[in-house]
């Protein structure tokens, strides 16, 4: 079972492998393409990423819906857990 | 069932193994610049740039005609092979941009080329060329076809919609084309191809032709950009991964890999997953054609040879990928 951090410290190798942003920068509040500059495509590696990290499946539609590193990693959560 | 022919029947025998004798790309003389899209789409140079690695593309004028552009191609394959015409005994055109239903470009082709060969095309879209490479192989190694010219030709430009933000900067034209024949050495491995129809509708033609004649206007090409993306560059990859492996190399092992030129974030996030090492060589000609899908590979391959960066003997790993789904991969040795 994924603790939130464990999950954001996931996500920020994640965002910084795909997007070169700095891990410390990845952070719950932060905005995917506002704050962090992540565009669509960089955006569906990430997501591809996290799915094969956590062993979960997060469909197109619900993928639309995570703005946020903390959006992304609540889905992850729930879904793990 | 036991099968027992009344009375036995004869079969042809092919040779060993088949190789590619030369190969050829075609580029379209009119050199459309990001700056000129965005006269038609509200973009910018870096904005194309960032998201498809795409600087230019090259499009077809009103002279260079599928079938001219097909021709031109085939004529410098078949040169560079030492082939003569009379020894091909088919010729395959992998195209979605030969708008007439019958007779094919294959047959208009060989006419252009006086060949009598056995000519056919296929609609494989952006895996056209490794389709036709493929099916080159299998026909010389069965024996129904001692050399066998494969193209690979489109003008996506006639299909581009030029007021869609999503697809005006992608889509070039262009053609290419090889010489398969019988060899000792296996020169073409073993391919990894197939479909994937459930996602059929993330690439489709806009309307079909005879809603398209009805509303008098052309159809057009439409895509779901972000899950093409996804399938390309997660799911593609591990049939290229496939491909190499039935092949019998390792990735350290392989000199060149040119995939389908769809978008630059596709090759390199395929780079990333197949996890290549440096020491092999990655086509990016994307960025001075667009993705001109069947003709994408051979045209990347020609820009490789013209900069002096690929030689004969060189294993490269193609993988074609795009509207059906479908796909499809395998190594060729370098002619």
């Amino acid at each position: 079972m994924a603790t939130t951090e464990q999950i954001l410290a996931a996500m920020g190798e994640i965002v910084n492998e795909v997007a070169g942003i700095p891990v410390e920068d990845v952070k719950l509040d932060k905005s995917f393409t506002d704050d962090l500059d992540v565009d669509s495509l960089s955006m569906v590696e990430i997501i591809y990423a996290a799915e094969e990290q956590f062993g979960v499946s997060i469909p197109d539609e619900e993928s639309k819906n995570l703005k946020t590193v903390g959006d992304a990693v609540a889905y992850i959560e729930r879904a793990t857990n | 069932m036991t099968f027992s022919p009344r009375t036995p029947i004869q079969s042809s025998q092919g040779s060993p193994f088949a190789r590619i004798y030369g190969m050829s790309g075609y580029s379209p003389s009119r050199i459309v610049t990001n700056e000129e899209v965005c006269t038609w789409i509200e973009s910018s140079d870096e904005w194309i740039r960032t998201r498809s690695g795409i600087t230019e593309r090259h499009w077809a004028t009103g002279e260079e005609t599928v079938e001219y552009m097909a021709a031109e191609a085939a004529k410098k394959a078949i040169e560079r092979s030492g082939v003569p015409v009379e020894e091909i005994g088919a010729i395959i055109v992998a195209t979605v941009g030969w708008f007439t239903q019958t007779p094919s470009l294959a047959c208009v082709i060989a006419g252009d080329l006086g060949s009598k060969a056995a000519a056919y095309d296929i609609s494989a879209a952006c895996a056209g060329y490794s389709y036709a490479i493929a099916q080159g192989d299998a026909l010389v190694r069965s024996g129904a076809a001692k050399y066998v010219l494969a193209i690979g030709v489109e003008r996506l430009s006639d299909l581009t919609n030029k007021e869609d933000r999503s697809t005006a900067f992608i889509f070039g034209d262009g053609a290419g084309a090889a010489v398969i024949g019988p060899s000792d050495e296996p020169g073409i491995g073993p391919v990894v191809w197939g479909s994937d129809a459930d996602q059929g509708h993330l690439i489709q033609q806009v309307p079909h032709w005879p809603q398209a004649v009805e509303d008098g206007k052309q159809p057009v090409l439409v895509m779901d950009g972000n899950p093409v993306f996804k399938w390309a560059a997660f799911t593609v990859c591990h049939y290229a991964a496939k491909a190499l492996e039935l092949a019998g190399l390792k990735p350290e092992e392989l000199d060149v890999f040119v995939p389908h030129q769809a978008n630059d974030r596709i090759t390199q996030a395929m780079v990333r997953t197949l996890k290549l090492p440096e020491s092999v060589l990655v086509s990016h000609n994307i960025a001075h054609t667009g993705n001109s899908s069947a003709a994408s590979i051979p045209m990347a391959i020609e820009a490789l040879y013209q900069d002096g960066k690929v030689h004969s003997g060189e294993t490269c790993l193609i993988i074609g990928f795009g509207a059906g789904l479908v796909y499809s991969g395998q190594v060729i040795v370098l002619p």
